[in-house]
């Protein structure tokens, strides 16, 4: 850390542009930033909400797709009884602002320039920074070849099904539905397990760089799974979102 | 600065007993930045190492045999979740210093898996740091640091290192995993330390 050069993240005023429905629960909500600095996929912001008391509120959001200049995309989902979140989804109109802090994270991250190829496994909201990362591939115009595994509880609840059902050029998308399945699907609904991480994910042998994101009982198992498959834990990077406070 | 959120109310009005932009939680969430290192207790050591290279070991049964402490403390993640009066056990940083012959002033702490975290050693002193094994009366699981981890209540909880194999004690301050990544050198939640620069 360079001493005394080092400048606080300022908070800064994020206006809503546009509020998009990405499921029946979740929507998708584009903030203009002014001199948003930029991120990398994977990072996150931090919000403040402020009531007229004055009364404050925190929470760290995943960034859902690389900055387009001073415009951020965040996905929110919404938490039953949660404090903030229902606001986010159900309340908060174009031309109302929040306060944003960011980018936040240096670990979860894809970098464009990276050669090594990718394993995404994604449970429930836990696709936003992968997507992140499949969308920042294709600005980069990375050629590196990307699989991501995401398992969601049925085909209503996914995100971005426009942008991951391809077809993707060098990006393989593979569904892992947990409790209700498409006419004909040949895979009954159910948790991810080796055989799944195994078929659609890459031999370790391959040395991908592997992203888990979900809750924390999916990302113990998924994680869990890859090491028992012989990737190097050095190489399996996590994120938890709880399912607390909202 | 600070703007007004319309048809933001929010729910619960700030509680005296929590650090600015926190909110309180009553599970207890995970996080961590890679796979949870299983670690038996039979290959399991703690090992405190000085600035001059001297090491200090002690095995599972070694720390069992320590005088422990029974702790009741509040939790403050970055990620913004609190949570108050949890109940640990362990043995203070200040038993396994006691006969530490050091000048150092920092410390760094180490764990399996390689998860690095660093803070002032005076932060692990007077009571104010142990090395943790029980958590609400149970051995502590895999997932939340065991068989121990280090526990500093008083500062955010990724300075708690999960998984703790030892500490290393040196002069000059070496920033550890998040630290280099982004997350305050000190981490005090009073003070909302989250960020470099903070």
């Amino acid at each position: 850390m360079a001493g005394g050069t080092v400048r606080r993240l300022a908070w800064r005023v994020a206006t809503l542009v546009d509020g998009t429905p990405e499921t029946a629960s979740a929507r998708t909500m584009t903030f203009h930033v002014p001199d948003w600095p930029g991120h990398l996929a994977g990072q996150h912001v931090d919000l403040r909400l402020t009531a007229e008391d004055g009364y404050q509120a925190q929470r760290s959001y995943s960034l859902a797709a690389p900055a387009d200049a001073d415009r951020i995309t965040l996905t929110i989902q919404r938490v039953p009884d949660g404090e903030v979140s229902p606001y986010l989804t159900d309340t908060m109109k174009p031309g109302d602002p929040v306060e944003v802090r960011g980018p936040v994270g240096g670990w979860f991250v894809w970098r464009p320039d990276s050669t090594a190829p990718v394993l995404l496994v994604a449970g429930g909201s836990g696709v936003v920074p992968l997507a992140a990362m499949i969308r920042a591939r294709r600005a980069a115009g990375s050629r590196v070849p990307f699989r991501l595994l995401y398992s969601v509880r049925t085909p209503a609840d996914r995100y971005y099904s426009a942008d991951l059902a391809g077809p993707l050029d060098g990006v393989d998308v593979t569904y892992a539905y947990t409790r209700a399945v498409p006419d004909g699907w040949p895979r009954p609904p159910g948790r991810i397990g080796v055989a799944d991480v195994n078929t659609h994910g890459w031999p370790a042998d391959l040395a991908p760089e592997c992203f888990v994101c979900g809750p924390t009982g999916f990302v113990e198992a998924v994680a869990d799974i890859l090491v028992a498959l012989g990737h190097d834990p050095r190489r399996i990077k996590t994120e938890r979102f709880g399912p607390t406070g909202g | 600065m600070s703007i007004v959120t319309p048809g933001f109310h929010g729910r619960g009005r700030p509680a005296a007993d929590l650090p600015p932009g926190q909110y309180l939680t009553e599970d207890f969430p995970v996080l961590s930045a890679g796979p949870t290192p299983r670690v038996p207790t039979g290959s399991w050591t703690f090992t405190v190492t000085t600035e001059t290279g001297r090491e200090y070991r002690w095995t599972w049964a070694e720390l069992l045999a320590l005088p422990a402490e029974t702790v009741t403390v509040d939790l403050h993640c970055v990620t913004k979740w609190s949570k108050l009066r949890t109940t640990w056990r362990g043995v203070p940083l200040d038993t396994l210093l006691a006969d530490v012959e050091t000048a150092a002033d920092f410390a760094v702490a180490e764990s399996y898996g390689g998860y690095t975290t660093n803070l002032p050693l005076a932060d692990l002193l007077d009571g104010q740091a142990w090395i943790a094994y029980s958590y609400e009366g149970e051995d502590l699981t895999a997932e939340h640091g065991g068989p121990a981890r280090l526990l500093v209540p008083h500062l955010y909880l990724w300075k708690s290192a999960k998984w703790v194999s030892g500490i290393r004690l040196s002069h000059d301050d070496e920033p550890g995993f998040w630290e280099t990544l982004g997350y305050h050198e000190y981490g005090d939640p009073w003070r909302e330390q989250r960020y470099q620069g903070d």
